[in-house]
């Protein structure tokens, strides 16, 4: 029972830091991209929405091509001493790429719903561009930001294909939830399974649920 | 609504695919490349009967069939599997029989960069990581598992290890250079000769025997039986041959 603790806290850790990577990401791209006019702006959108519906093995593949010893950035990573295959931090960004597009996407609607008014009433008042952002942009944006963190949470959470083929299955220092259940259901434990299944499903449902409670839809309803 | 036939193209194509005449096979991933050479002939031999392959590790392969996959021959990579797909009578036990023989083998990347030559070196400290498949559901690791208890070296072997699904992913990792020494079969270390190196052949405490059997239940039982007479035969055990199968 005590091994279910050591691959939940690495999925903790996992989707902690791909869902704090992607609210400093996610977010800058999301501003950048509400703000942008450009024809070329829903291009880029859809690029970046790409790890949405791309099958996890597609991404999987890049990364090990890309940062894997004989991948692109293969030598350069080694020449740094950075190793992201079989690694943990190669799992943070497996789940990181797959998470990012839930995050953008909601902070850009967040963004684009602040009623421009309001930063141009701040610019007036003598802001600079920074502090409209950090003080008027952002704080309106804040809570659709949180839901597409807290989806972007228990996306990260259940991360599995890509996860798999770029950090591997090492037990205790690689293998999350969602990897030991899968060794668990191949090497036929069904009650090792059942537990870590349970514990996955009771996660994600609180993420979901606080992150339907953060939604902005939620506020206007209750409060009309 | 141009669109429609094309909708409905895509909802129906391929649907022919799994038609009655077709055999499954549910064989380990080792025997991916010796297998479907021996499906070829063997589709050559019977027009009309369309060989499937399923390939995976064997323990995959029987929780599948144990499960009520639609199979009609399921082949493993070690004895243990075969075992247990007995006790939970997925395969008809008069069927089983072995067709194959293999060894194991200590592989590295061509392009070594940290020298290997026996699985005692793989104490080293410059050996960083070590691909085998997972004992709990894959032959080649109950074999490494097997082999490296015996000489003493699991403990720091395994603290080392990377588990892979089956052996073709341990072999992958070996290729690709992101593990330092692997173990695989020698027939899977003879189909990535231009990416791996042989570095030692290690003895196993058990004999490496591959069983077959039909499937229990199985529709085609009959034919099921023929395919599993042609990878004995002559013919089949030269194919098996031909990839570095040895005769059981």
């Amino acid at each position: 029972m005590g091994a279910i603790w050591v691959p939940l806290a690495l999925s903790l850790k996992v989707a902690l830091w791909a869902t704090a990577i992607n609210l400093v990401l996610g977010v800058a791209v999301a501003f950048g991209l509400s703000r942008w006019r450009s024809p070329v702006r829903e291009v880029v959108d859809s690029i970046l929405t790409l790890p949405l519906v791309l099958p996890p093995t597609v991404l999987g593949y890049y990364l090990l091509v890309m940062l894997g010893r004989r991948g692109v950035f293969g030598g350069w990573l080694d020449r740094m001493d950075i190793q992201l295959v079989f690694t943990w931090q190669g799992a943070v960004i497996a789940s990181t790429l797959v998470a990012f597009p839930l995050v953008q996407k909601a902070a850009r609607a967040a963004f684009e719903a602040v009623d421009p008014q309001l930063e141009s009433a701040a610019r007036v008042l003598g802001l600079r561009e920074a502090a409209v952002f950090f003080r008027v942009s952002l704080p309106l944006a804040a809570r659709g930001i949180a839901a597409g963190a807290l989806l972007a949470f228990a996306r990260a959470l259940g991360e599995f294909g890509a996860t798999l083929m770029i950090a591997g299955n090492l037990p205790g220092r690689t293998q999350t939830l969602s990897v030991a259940i899968y060794a668990a259901v191949q090497a036929g434990d069904d009650e090792g399974a059942a537990v870590m299944v349970a514990v996955t499903s009771v996660t994600c449902v609180v993420a979901l649920l606080l992150a339907a409670w953060l939604a902005p839809n939620h506020l206007r309803r209750v409060r009309p | 609504m141009r669109l429609r036939p094309l909708v409905a193209l895509l909802l129906f194509v391929g649907s022919g695919a799994a038609g009655a005449a077709d055999l499954v096979v549910s064989a380990a991933s080792s025997l991916t490349d010796a297998f479907q050479a021996v499906g070829k002939a063997y589709e050559v031999k019977h027009p009309g009967t369309h060989v499937v392959f399923n390939f995976a590790a064997s323990d995959v392969l029987l929780r599948q069939i144990a499960s009520g996959a639609p199979a009609d021959v399921f082949a493993s990579a070690d004895q243990a599997a075969m075992d247990k797909a007995v006790a939970a009578k997925a395969i008809d036990p008069a069927t089983r029989q072995d067709f194959a023989s293999n060894r194991l083998v200590l592989i590295v990347p061509k392009d070594v960069t940290v020298k290997v030559a026996s699985p005692a070196d793989l104490k080293a400290a410059t050996v960083k990581r070590v691909a085998y498949g997972d004992p709990a559901s894959v032959p080649v690791g109950r074999y490494t598992k097997a082999a490296l208890e015996q000489q003493g070296l699991w403990d720091a072997v395994s603290a080392k290890g990377v588990l892979a699904q089956n052996v073709r992913q341990s072999l992958d990792y070996v290729a690709r250079g992101e593990v330092e020494a692997g173990f695989v079969f020698a027939t899977d270390a003879a189909i990535a000769k231009d990416k791996v190196t042989v570095a030692a052949v290690v003895p196993t405490p058990k004999p490496i025997t591959y069983p077959i059997a039909v499937v229990a239940g199985s529709k085609q039982a009959k034919e099921a039986s023929g395919f599993e007479s042609f990878v004995q035969s002559a013919e089949g055990r030269s194919i098996l041959a031909g990839f570095g199968f040895e005769a059981p």
